[in-house]
């Protein structure tokens, strides 16, 4: 593999992880505060059909990414509404809403554009356009940093610099503020929290909406910026990867950049098996790529790799009243 | 909180929140302009209207009751098993093995030990998370999810790099031997009256030869296999030592400890069950109705086993009931997606909808309840 190749799949790496970073830290909030979320697929999914919906509707990508993002929300409360207000199960609820919204995004976009669950290809200001950042082209040649600067650093929408800007962002709530102490304290220990007079199901419904508002951010990035508008199942269990990021991240901001790079990766790989065949010198069957991230993940959670160790107070209702 | 009777726990809280669904769904119905009463008469129409659909509800049912009861077990045990889906695919894989391995003579070994690579094939794939679960307290929920994923690619492989025939373009198995093929329900004598065509005018079609005509379903001999595993779920859970040890872990992990009960053992035997009769699902769908193993083979119906394990209640008879009801669902969601311009993933609304309301939004319902009955104990006092 020439440099020039690496390149390119780094720069793709970087597309492709971008929707993965965005689901894995809208995940970091929600299960940080003690709230199991496995419906991060759906909301994604939810998010992107909005998105590429209103996009079309309204012919702006902006507008677009509020209603994703709207959308995001609005299955972030239900699932509040289920496992904070309702005490239920966190689990359930996550899979209820995934199928809920498999079903609803093509009844939807069915209705509204009789493209057989599909929303109408975007275009121009539609969609989020790659930013190529100062210099680009004329740094092309220069030999190693030029193909760097080029290919992998510049040349993305606006979206990807505003995900990977959303990684010390989180860094500094979680941290270094009041309410990001909160936040940690109310997952690992709820009753402490309750018992400074600080309010639990408040803490808890805060950090649902900003799962819902990234993993809207992050659907409407699938439709409106990676590819060009919606189409079925399009989210394709990446609500799943980056669940088993945020593991993988053991609940942290900057590991979870560096793991949904690292599945960001398999996944640029998995879409140039020439490469891998002459990197590797045989044929290396592309299910086998896909299924690398999942492996990963398990090897993980076995703890061959460190110990993942969950927030303390995850996926149990808190019941203040004894 | 107060504490419901008995029989409002039992049928009431399941009822109600199957009524909610119901409302949800038509309410979604007519917001993508559509008639709800329409829908339900088309579903109804194509679920249990012609001999055909009868053989289709009754093939999704057979597939719904082993996910359902794949779950309950796993439930039981206080685990939550996701990976129903993965282990009915290898379940496939496992059948398909079997079927192809040897010209078999009769279908009722093929059967046999058709059943066995099903069990076997399922029971392996959920072994690795339990023991995960049990030795390393990975959390299984994630652990299942991640196998049902390595599944789907493993089949991939194994269909377009070995199993594939040479000269087949389509991701598939070859079609198994003729020896394997097992009777559908309108082969079989008595039970394929049922299943007999008949002439717009109610009388049997015949063919010139004045023999009857039979509709040829899905639904097949499997069904009973389906049947008889609701049955012996039932006393494994309820009437063996086992089965006592498994309810006990599920209720409290401490006290069952305490009273000797091993948690790595029951944690083991129950996600192998659990996968068992996930798998047992492929002899409905691979052998009975493909035959041949594709891509995707178990089609959503391992997650389906959710819906069905939670609206049933974690009780056998319930999940047959269930089973029932969303063969009927997804039947008749396909009748919607041929005959109405409703996409069929409307059952996969439906679907939802019911594991929320059934599921995770039970403590409302029965919060509801409760404030209802104060009612009635007010005006009774």
């Amino acid at each position: 593999m020439d440099y020039e190749t690496l390149m390119q799949i780094l720069g793709s790496t970087i597309r492709l992880g971008t929707p993965l970073l965005l689901a894995c830290l809208a995940g970091l909030y929600s299960e940080r505060s003690g709230v199991f979320d496995i419906g991060l697929e759906g909301k994604m999914l939810a998010a992107a059909m909005a998105a590429g919906a209103v996009a079309s509707l309204s012919g702006s990508a902006w507008v677009g990414l509020g209603a994703g993002i709207l959308a995001s929300l609005i299955f972030a409360g239900l699932h509040g509404l289920a496992s904070i207000t309702f005490r239920g199960n966190q689990l359930i609820s996550g899979v209820a809403l995934n199928f809920l919204s498999s079903g609803m995004t093509v009844l939807i976009a069915q209705a509204l554009f009789g493209q057989g669950g599909r929303t109408p290809p975007l275009q121009g200001a539609e969609r989020f356009n790659p930013i190529a950042l100062p210099f680009a082209e004329s740094l092309k040649d220069v030999p190693l940093i030029g193909p760097l600067y080029h290919e992998v650093i510049s040349g993305h929408s606006i979206l990807v610099y505003a995900a990977v800007a959303f990684v010390p962002l989180t860094w500094w709530l979680l941290y270094r503020t009041r309410f990001g102490l909160r936040l940690r304290a109310v997952g690992e220990n709820p009753a402490a929290v309750d018992t400074a007079g600080v309010s639990v199901v408040g803490l808890r419904y805060a950090a649902v909406a900003i799962t819902g508002i990234l993993c809207g951010v992050a659907g409407a990035y699938m439709a409106t910026a990676l590819q060009a508008g919606f189409g079925r199942e399009m989210t394709a269990g990446r609500g799943y990867i980056a669940l088993a990021a945020l593991i993988f991240a053991k609940w942290r901001p900057w590991q979870a950049l560096g793991a949904t790079m690292l599945f960001g990766f398999f996944q640029a790989l998995a879409l140039r098996p020439d490469v891998v065949e002459g990197a590797v010198g045989m044929k290396v069957p592309v299910s086998m790529l896909d299924a690398l991230p999942y492996i990963l993940t398990v090897l993980v959670l076995a703890g061959f790799v460190g110990k993942a160790i969950p927030p303390r107070a995850g996926g149990e209702p808190y019941v203040k009243e004894r | 909180m107060q504490k419901l009777p008995r029989w409002a726990d039992v049928a009431l809280v399941p009822l109600i929140s199957l009524l909610l669904a119901a409302l949800v769904a038509a309410v979604v119905l007519l917001a993508i302009g559509q008639s709800p009463s329409a829908a339900l008469g088309i579903m109804v129409e194509g679920a249990f209207g012609s001999a055909n659909g009868w053989g289709y509800t009754l093939y999704y049912t057979t597939s719904f009751i082993f996910t359902g009861l794949s779950v309950i077990v796993a439930f039981h045990a206080g685990l939550f098993n996701i990976g129903g889906e993965g282990q009915a695919q290898m379940g496939g894989l496992g059948v398909a093995l079997v079927c192809l391995a040897l010209p078999w003579p009769h279908w009722t070994l093929a059967l046999l030990a058709a059943t066995l690579g099903a069990a076997a094939f399922g029971a392996a794939w959920a072994a690795v998370p339990a023991y995960l679960q049990a030795k390393r307290g990975s959390h299984i929920v994630i652990t299942t999810i991640m196998f049902n994923y390595i599944a789907a690619a493993f089949i991939v492989y194994m269909l377009v790099d070995v199993m594939r025939p040479a000269g087949q373009m389509d991701p598939a198995s070859a079609r198994f031997p003729v020896g394997a093929k097992l009777p559908a329900l309108s082969d079989m004598p008595f039970l394929r009256e049922f299943f007999a065509k008949l002439n717009p005018d109610g009388t049997p079609k015949l063919t010139k030869a004045g023999i009857a005509m039979y509709s040829n379903v899905p639904a097949n001999v499997t069904l009973f296999i389906a049947l008889v595993a609701c049955v012996v779920v039932w006393l494994l859970l309820w009437r063996t030592r086992l089965g006592y040890q498994i309810r006990a872990f599920g209720k409290s992990e401490p006290a069952s400890k305490y009273a000797g009960i091993n948690p790595f053992k029951i944690t083991m035997i129950a996600m192998l069950i659990s996968g068992a009769l996930a798998g047992l699902m492929a002899i409905n769908n691979v052998m009975g109705s493909a035959e041949r193993l594709l891509q995707n083979s178990a089609e959503g119906a391992g997650f389906i086993g959710i819906a069905v394990a939670l609206m049933g209640r974690n009780h056998p008879l319930g999940v047959f009931l269930a089973a029932i009801l969303f063969g009927f669902l997804y039947q008749g969601g396909a009748a919607l997606g041929l005959n109405t311009t409703i996409p069929i993933e409307m059952r996969i609304v439906v679907q939802g909808l019911v594991i929320l309301f059934t599921g995770a939004l039970d403590q409302m319902v029965r919060m509801l309840l409760v404030w209802l009955f104060s009612f009635g104990k007010k005006g009774a006092a």
